[in-house]
């Protein structure tokens, strides 16, 4: 079985937001795999140990910057990577467009992503590759078990856990909760350097969303901090609690 | 242009806070608005949505539509939107909200505005403003195409009081069982009798100065005495404390309650990132210099084993 999963490079979640000239500022950001992301390239990994997955292939779209993303799946255990050129201010439809054309000619059994980006925040890539391929899809997965040409998927649904079945081929998109991603071994790393890599044109597709402006959230007014007894702090957030915010006691 | 349509999010006739929310919103676009619900028993639904504005209300009730699935329901929407041809289609962003919009607007080739925290609509254009990295930045996007396609975070909305006439359309059923791909096999409710995080008004969160189990207790006290939700940093899920669906941060929910109380939690990035649009912040922390109190409009620098059980017998009085 082949399984492919779609990585992106992203910012650390640690990191600052700065603008600089209207453009969110790159300048000294560290870059990672997005961290949902690297779930998937984990999922991926582990059905290669159980015996389900045969070959592990791994796809990210954007600059040649993405080369890192695919470069850390591949010292996590991915067998190949595939680094779809696109410029980076691609949106949700024409990353799923280039992502869709590089996955069609790969034919794989499973395709994995992340279920949203932490960058972007917009949750839609996955299920529009989907759509593109005219596969079925489950999101924000938290376990899968593969049997019999199904995938019997357990995700965070509104309100609850779901158990879901698809047939093969399909797009499935991990939460984070899924497992605990490892990290490469220096031999993992080494390895990595000699994984084949092949680089090619994103498909051209015309974004649908256009950005007018970024910013930065209205920085908040300091607040009160007070220093005192325990008791005295209690009594007086308590206080503030009720006649600020008049919460409502049960 | 048939106006702004608002699809219903609700499991078992129980209707999501946000479906109001973007209802009361659709409102001020000043021109019609809808909801359009999809499901089995659910036409008695209809008054609900006309208080809070719809001036109509699209039923479209099948056994298919049983259970949210995308197959049959984007089938449904994208027949509904060819023969009526509303102005926008706003969705909740839940995990079916976004599941549901991001499916229909690549079959339609479509862009769409995902986890919108304002919104805006006139003829053929939306103009959203997004939260990206959680957060931190904002970026106010505009998307073309009839109909205007996104998700609107829940709690950002204000439930109005504008009713509509509520007059029901029941269109034709146009998905069949052939369209459903995904068989759900189960649906086990989180069983808890405390709000969910993402809809709650108040929140209380627990991190790593809650040391264990004892302290998230006193935290799960709090909570309940004001009818919150629990959550907790990053900190308290890892060291297995809380389950993980109750993480509030940057790779976690994103709350924006009332009131937002972090005890024990020093306020790293990460988690800032899925709080600091609370209305109000409470914290309490030992350590003056914890960053949790840069954006806490009311601070106490002390023990929160000592603090807690005070602050509920004087809320208590």
């Amino acid at each position: 079985m082949k399984v492919l999963v779609c990585v992106k490079q992203t910012f650390d979640t640690e990191a600052k937001i700065e603008l600089k000239d209207g453009k969110i500022a790159d300048a000294g950001i560290n870059l990672i795999i997005n961290p949902y992301d690297e779930v998937a390239v984990e999922g991926a990994i582990q059905l290669k140990e159980k015996g389900i997955a045969k070959e592990i292939v791994v796809v990210a779209a954007g600059s040649d910057k993405a080369m890192d993303a695919i470069r850390t799946a591949l010292a996590m255990g991915a067998d190949r990577g595939i680094l779809v050129q696109q410029d980076t201010a691609a949106d949700e439809f024409a990353r799923a467009v280039a992502l869709a054309e590089a996955i069609k000619g790969e034919n794989p059994n499973i395709i994995l992503a992340g279920h949203v980006a932490a960058d972007d925040g917009s949750s839609q890539v996955p299920t529009r590759v989907a759509e593109i391929l005219g596969l079925p899809h489950v999101n924000v997965i938290t376990a899968v078990d593969i049997a019999g040409g199904k995938a019997t998927c357990t995700s965070e649904a509104d309100g609850g856990t779901q158990v879901t079945e698809v047939s093969l081929p399909a797009v499935i998109s991990s939460q984070v909760s899924w497992n605990e991603p490892r990290y490469p071994s220096m031999k993992g790393i080494m390895a990595a350097k000699k994984k084949p890599v092949a680089t090619v044109a994103g498909a051209a597709a015309e974004n649908k969303v256009k950005i007018v402006e970024f910013s930065l959230p209205p920085a908040k007014a300091a607040g009160i901090k007070i220093e005192d007894e325990p008791e005295v702090c209690a009594t007086k957030l308590a206080e503030w609690m009720k006649n600020t915010v008049k919460v409502e006691v049960k | 242009m048939a106006g702004t349509w608002i699809f219903v999010e609700q499991r078992d006739g129980n209707i999501r806070k946000v479906t109001y929310e973007m209802l009361s919103e659709a409102k001020k676009f000043g021109d019609e608005v809808a909801a359009v619900v999809f499901g089995k028993g659910v036409e008695a639904l209809a008054p609900e949505f006309a208080k809070y504005g719809a001036d109509k209300v699209y039923v479209v009730e099948d056994d298919v539509f049983a259970n949210y699935n995308t197959g049959a329901y984007v089938a449904q929407m994208v027949a509904m939107i060819n023969e009526f041809k509303p102005n926008a289609v706003l969705f909740a962003h839940t995990f079916n909200g976004r599941d549901f919009a991001s499916r229909l607007a690549q079959k339609l080739q479509l862009g769409l505005a995902t986890d919108a925290i304002k919104v805006e609509v006139s003829a053929g254009k939306g103009v959203f403003t997004r939260a990206i990295y959680a957060g931190k930045a904002l970026a106010k996007v505009e998307v073309a195409g009839e109909p205007v396609l996104g998700t609107i975070r829940p709690g950002v909305c204000e439930v109005g009081n504008a009713a509509g006439a509520g007059a029901v359309v029941k269109p034709a059923v146009a998905a069949t069982a052939a369209d459903v791909y995904q068989t759900v096999k189960s649906f086990v409710a989180t069983v808890s009798a405390r709000p969910e995080l993402t809809e709650a008004d108040v929140v209380v969160s627990g991190g790593r100065g809650c040391k264990g189990p004892d302290g998230i207790k006193l935290v799960e006290q709090l909570a309940d005495l004001l009818g919150a939700a629990v959550g907790g940093s990053r900190a308290s899920i890892d060291s297995g404390w809380l389950g993980h669906e109750l993480q509030v941060g940057q790779t976690g929910k994103v709350v924006n309650p009332n009131l937002y109380v972090a005890a024990g939690i020093s306020g790293a990035i990460q988690h800032l990132a899925g709080m600091s649009s609370s209305k109000f912040i409470a914290a309490i922390n030992t350590d003056t210099e914890a960053p949790i109190f840069n954006v806490s409009d009311f601070g106490v620098v002390a023990d929160l084993f000592k603090v807690i059980p005070t602050l509920v017998s004087e809320l208590k009085k």
